[in-house]
Formats: C-alpha cells, structure tokens, sequence
C-alpha cells in the first residue's frame, strides 16, 4: 500500500542529481523515463528508503507523472514504501534454500532480532524480511544487505551472530568525515 | 574431464580484470569478427555452431538473430537478460562475478553480428555487486579501445549500459524486460509483435541469455563447426548447471551436453553424490519451472535407458515421465524432503510474482497456493488434490506469458509422481506436520518402473 503520510520535503543534492545526469545520457533523446529504476534505486540508498515526496521529486526530475513513479515504486519489491531499518536483512526462503536450512535461518533471526518480519528494532538499526531466490542457491542458505546488497553465503547462526554483531559496531564508531 | 569452454580460466588469478583476462586470449574473438568477418557471417557462425538459447527456452540463437528486422533508419537493439530469478538458478550470476569479460566479449560480438550500437545488460536489482563489477570491467575494455567509437579502427561503435532491475521475477520474460527497462512495470507485452520487429523503443530488439551471449566468443575463436562436434545431437556445445540442494558439491559446473544424469549426480568431478549419506529421492532438472521427477525417473527413461543431459533426454517421455532442462537449475532433494511442502513453496514463489495481468494467472497461482497451504499443514481433503489438477489445467496454456505454466507444470507433475505422498497428507495429518513421507518407492534402488509409467 501506498504511504502518502508522509510529508517531508526532499531536496537531492548536486553530487545525486549528477549522478541522475549521467543515469539519463545512456537513452537516447526523449527516453528519459528509462532510468526510472536506476534513479529509485539511488534515492532508496540516500534516504534508506522512497517517500512520496521523493517519487514527486523523481517525476520531476524526469518530467513524468507522479503516477508513472508510484506504479513502477509499488511493483517492484525491492522498493520500501515506509522507513525500514538502517540494515535489512533479506533472507532467500524460497525451495532450494528451503530445503538446506532457510526456514531455520528465518527464525533464528527474527528471534535474535526480537521483531517480526517487516518490522523494525527499537534502535533504528535492523529489519529483516523473506525473499525470493537470490541467485545463489548453490550457497544456501543466503542473505543480502542493502543499500550495497552484498550477500552472505552458506549462512548459520554463527555467521548471523558476527554478521549482526559486526552491523552494530559499524554504528557505534565514530562517523567518517570525508 | 569434459572441455571448459567459458569457465576454462575461472581459477585463474585476476581473471575478473581486463589485462589478465587479455593475456588469456580475452578479445580475440572482437578482433576477429572487426577485422575479418561481416556481420552475416558472424550469424552464420553462430547457426553452424547449433548454439541453443541458455535461458530456459532452447531457442536457437542463431535462427533468433536472423528474425530481426532491419528497417532504415531505426536503431536496433540488444538486450543481454541477466535478470537470473529462476530458483535453482545462479549461472549468470557466477559467470558475471567471475568473469565479467567473458560477457562483455560477447556483447561486442554480438551487437556486432545483430548492427547494434548501443546495447544493455539488464541485471536483477538484487545483483547490484555484479553490477558494480560489470561497469567496472565496461570501463576496462572502453579503455582499452574494445568499446565506444570506431572500435580497432574499424568503424563500429559500441556503447555498452548495465541497467538495474527492481525485484521482479517476472522481468526476466523477455516482453517484461523491454518493459522495465523503458521504466514502466514489468507487464509481459502481447505477442506479435514479437521484440524481433517491436522490442526495446519500439525498435528490433534481440535479448538474449548471458551464457548465450558469452557462448558466442568459443564460437567465434574455434568456429561454429567445432562447437558444434561438442554435445550430443542437437544439443551442441557445453551449458552451465546450477547445482543446489541437497549436494555434497553444490555450485556452478561446465558440462560438455550429453553426460549421464548419473555421472553428473555422483561423480566426484561433479555434484559427488547426495549430502550426508542420504539417498535421492527426487530432481528438479531445470529450474523451479520444470517438472519434477522422482529418482528413478530421473536416472533412467522409462525405456530404462540412462537419462542424459541434453534438451532430448531430459524431454524424454514427454510430461508423463520426462522434464526439460531449461535453464540448466539442477535441484537434488534427499528422502528427508517434503515434496507437499515443496510444491506450496514453489506455489507461493510464483503467486508472490505473478504479474497480475491475466485472471488464470493471478487467481490460479493464488488458489493453489492457499490448497496446498492447507494439505502441508494437514488440513486438506482427497477432493484438494484434484482441484489442485484441475486449476493447473485451467492456467496452462491461458495466459499472456508462460509464467501460467511454469506455475502450473511444477504443482502437476508432483502429483503426477507422487500423489500417494500427498494423500498421506491427507489420511496422516497430524503425522503430516511433524515427519517427513520418506522414500516411499521413488527413489534408487530402482522400482518397478511399469507402475510410473502407467500413471
Ligand atoms: C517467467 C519467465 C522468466 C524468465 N526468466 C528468465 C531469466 O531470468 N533469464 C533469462 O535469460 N531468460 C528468462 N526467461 C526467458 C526469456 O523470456 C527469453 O526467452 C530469453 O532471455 C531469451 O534468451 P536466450 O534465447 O538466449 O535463451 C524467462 C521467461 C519467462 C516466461
Ligand atoms: S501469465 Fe501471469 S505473469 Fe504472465 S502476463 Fe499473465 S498474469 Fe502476468
Ligand atoms: S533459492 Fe535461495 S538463492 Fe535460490
């Protein structure tokens, strides 16, 4: 379902809108909406996740209709309407990951999580959620996390122990001024 | 050990980056088509060479790119289809990772051979570490003069895009690709016009799977006539398994086609035998859409001859006791699976991507998907397992795109093969939620084959 709650204007920045420029030279002339995905991708990595205001923007930005943005943000899964967690963990569930262990995997993160799929950590940090097949069957089970999407193979609860662990230390040192 | 064609110097140490993967012989293949051959003859190599499309439907590449029309004054377009979503599936991926060159060889051939001057590789958004790996080995080979203007002096131009996906199965259907990469959703288109005429901007298009595509650079190096000495019949060539279950060597293997079912399954150059000393009992051969077929059928035909891996042998029996290789996912369960279970995962996989377009497609996938729900969770009835036969039947063959049945083939050849162990669903339900059906009678030793081929 749509949120359209949300209200928070949104501004991209020079170095984002550059990157957009560079998305739109690969189509030819008039076929801006092309980069339509790349560009919800690029937004989804900035804020974490894509507000209406950020689809009004992106329409602007490529002289479409908002409507145009909201039916490809809503079709495709990989698009999150509402804020999620800084980290989501996205789990293959699907037969072959199934069947070596998946189902296991989904439980023992959501009860090392605390929260249920789709739902976020009190601390801000963490979501988890069931996904289709990654493309990595022969390395079940697997997860990936956004915004870089890097995959974690042949998983067990020792390597999602460290895996979170490591996430919540990330957040505790000091940010990086670059 | 059967010959390497694409994975040949996997092992090798930087093979990811241009210059070792050029001090390997990388890009021979452009030099040779830009100084030697014309376009029509690269088209006519790939025709000798009986190379068969590598992403589910085993469509000659050859004949596909002498289809596309050529109309003055339009661009055509080629489109490499890395959207890799089928479960079972993770070649392209391994390939893309590994050795990226191989594919982006390939594209220079081929939108050499097709006359296209800007080309696409559409990846599934979910591989955005592929993607990031292509550009990086885009910008490689344009550094080197294999890409953008007047290519080795030669006049051809080439520019050469990764466009990202967004988690969408449907995407790789080749209507739905064009599609999401005009930026819309990923609806199937109706055909004709088929991409060949109409595809990308409304401009002849060819897509084509990445191991199609990479295939192009043997052929092109060796010949389409030596390719073709590989293989067995008119499966030529060698094709990439994605080997996942229940394995003691999952993962990516190059196969020269025509190797036994049974070698590849226990053979220690292979998948080295089932995990965990257990005992096969069922194979999914070409990826989730393909019918599923127990032990013994897998291994032998009915006729009791040794099932291969070609496009024939696997075929072999039609739907009644045969399958298809398709995109080369190759699923092995142990007799501690659930085939129930399975089959509602499969289920659920393909409701969750269902389009939405056509009502058999959209409801069917759904109404299965809750049936078989309930007979997993023992409260099905007999009457579910026909009604589950029935709304397969009334999917097949009634919807845009072959989604309908690559959901429903899945749900009724596991009842085909093993309805006795949906029945025990049935008749043991609370049996049914704690252990598995077991073996029953489908797996090695062989049973009595008569009794399958009957049913
Ligand atoms: C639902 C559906 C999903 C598909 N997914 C893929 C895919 O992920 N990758 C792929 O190469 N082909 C896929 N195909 C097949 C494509 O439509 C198309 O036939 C193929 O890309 C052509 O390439 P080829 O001739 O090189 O095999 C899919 C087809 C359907 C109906
Ligand atoms: S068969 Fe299913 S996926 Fe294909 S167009 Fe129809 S509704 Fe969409
Ligand atoms: S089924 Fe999990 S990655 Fe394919």
């Amino acid at each position: 379902m749509l949120k359209i709650s949300d209200t928070e204007e949104v501004i991209f920045s020079p170095e984002l809108i550059s990157k957009f420029n560079e998305i739109v030279a690969r189509y030819p002339e008039g076929k801006q909406k092309s980069a339509l995905l790349p560009v919800l991708h690029l937004v989804q990595a900035e804020y974490g996740w894509v507000s209406t205001p950020a689809m009004n923007k992106v329409a602007d930005y490529l002289d479409i209709k908002p409507i145009e943005v909201y039916e490809v943000a809503t079709f495709y899964t990989m698009f999150f309407l509402e804020p999620k967690g800084k980290y989501v963990l996205e789990v293959c569930r699907t037969g072959p990951c199934s069947i070596v262990g998946a189902d296991k995997m989904m439980k023992y993160i959501e009860q090392k999580l605390g929260v249920k799929e789709g739902e976020v950590t009190e601390d801000g940090l963490f979501s988890w959620r069931g996904v289709e097949c990654l493309a990595a069957c022969g390395m079940a089970p697997v997860l990936q996390i956004g915004p870089d999407y890097t995959y974690y193979e042949n998983l067990n609860e020792a390597k999602v122990d460290e895996l979170i662990d490591s996430l919540r230390l990330k957040t505790v040192e000091k940010p990086q001024i670059n | 050990m059967g010959r390497k064609l694409l994975l040949e110097h996997i092992n090798v140490p930087g093979i990811n980056t241009f210059e070792v993967y050029r001090q390997k012989g990388g890009y021979r293949a452009v030099e040779k088509v830009l100084r030697a051959m014309s376009p029509e003859d690269v088209v006519e190599e790939v025709k000798k060479s009986g190379l068969r499309g590598r992403g589910g439907a085993g469509f000659p590449t050859g004949m596909k790119w002498s289809f596309l029309a050529k109309p003055e004054g339009k661009p055509r377009y080629l489109v490499c289809n890395g959207d890799e979503s089928e479960p079972g599936t993770f070649k392209d991926r391994y390939l893309m990772t590994h050795i990226p060159h191989a594919l982006i060889e390939g594209m220079i051939v081929s939108s050499f051979a097709l006359g296209a001057n800007t080309s696409y590789i559409y990846v599934r958004g979910e591989m955005m570490p592929q993607i990031r790996i292509l550009e990086k080995a885009i910008a490689e080979a344009k550094n080197a003069g294999f890409l953008g203007k007047n290519i080795l002096g030669s006049g051809f131009d080439l520019e050469l895009y990764v466009q990202p996906g967004g988690g969408a199965y449907i995407c790789g259907e080749e209507t739905a690709l064009i599609e999401s990469l005009e930026g819309k959703r990923g609806n199937p288109r109706i055909k004709p016009p088929f991409p060949a005429i109409s595809g990308l901007y409304n401009c002849p298009t060819v897509v084509n799977n990445v191991e199609s595509i990479a295939a192009t650079v043997p052929i092109i190096n060796d010949g389409g006539e030596e390719y073709a000495k590989i293989g067995l019949g008119r499966s030529t060539g060698t094709k990439l398994i994605s080997a996942s279950g229940n394995l003691n060597k999952p993962g990516v293997y190059e196969i020269e086609l025509g190797v036994s079912v049974e070698e590849f399954l226990y053979s220690e150059e292979y998948c080295g035998g089932i995990a965990n000393g257990k005992r096969l009992k069922a194979v999914v051969a070409g990826g989730s859409s393909v019918p599923i077929l127990p032990a013994n059928l897998i291994l032998k035909t009915v006729n009791n001859e040794p099932r291969l891996m070609t496009y024939e042998s696997l075929a072999d029996g039609g739907f009644a006791s045969g399958t298809m290789l398709g995109s080369g996912g190759f699923i092995a369960y142990d007799e501690d699976q659930c085939i129930v279970r399975n089959t509602w995962n499969f289920s659920r996989f393909y409701h969750h991507e269902s389009c939405g377009q056509c009502s058999p497609c959209r409801e069917g996938t759904g109404w299965m998907e809750k049936v078989l729900h309930r007979l997993e969770y023992g409260h099905g009835k007999l009457s579910d397992i026909d009604l589950l036969v029935d709304v397969s039947k009334k999917i097949e063959g009634n919807t845009i795109c072959p989604l309908g049945d690559a959901a429903a083939w899945p749900v009724a050849s596991a009842i085909r093969h093993f309805r006795d162990e949906f029945e025990w669903h049935v008749t043991n339900p609370q049996e049914a939620v704690s252990r598995n059906y077991g073996l029953a009678h489908y797996a090695d030793p062989l049973p009595k084959l008569e009794n399958v081929a009957a049913s």
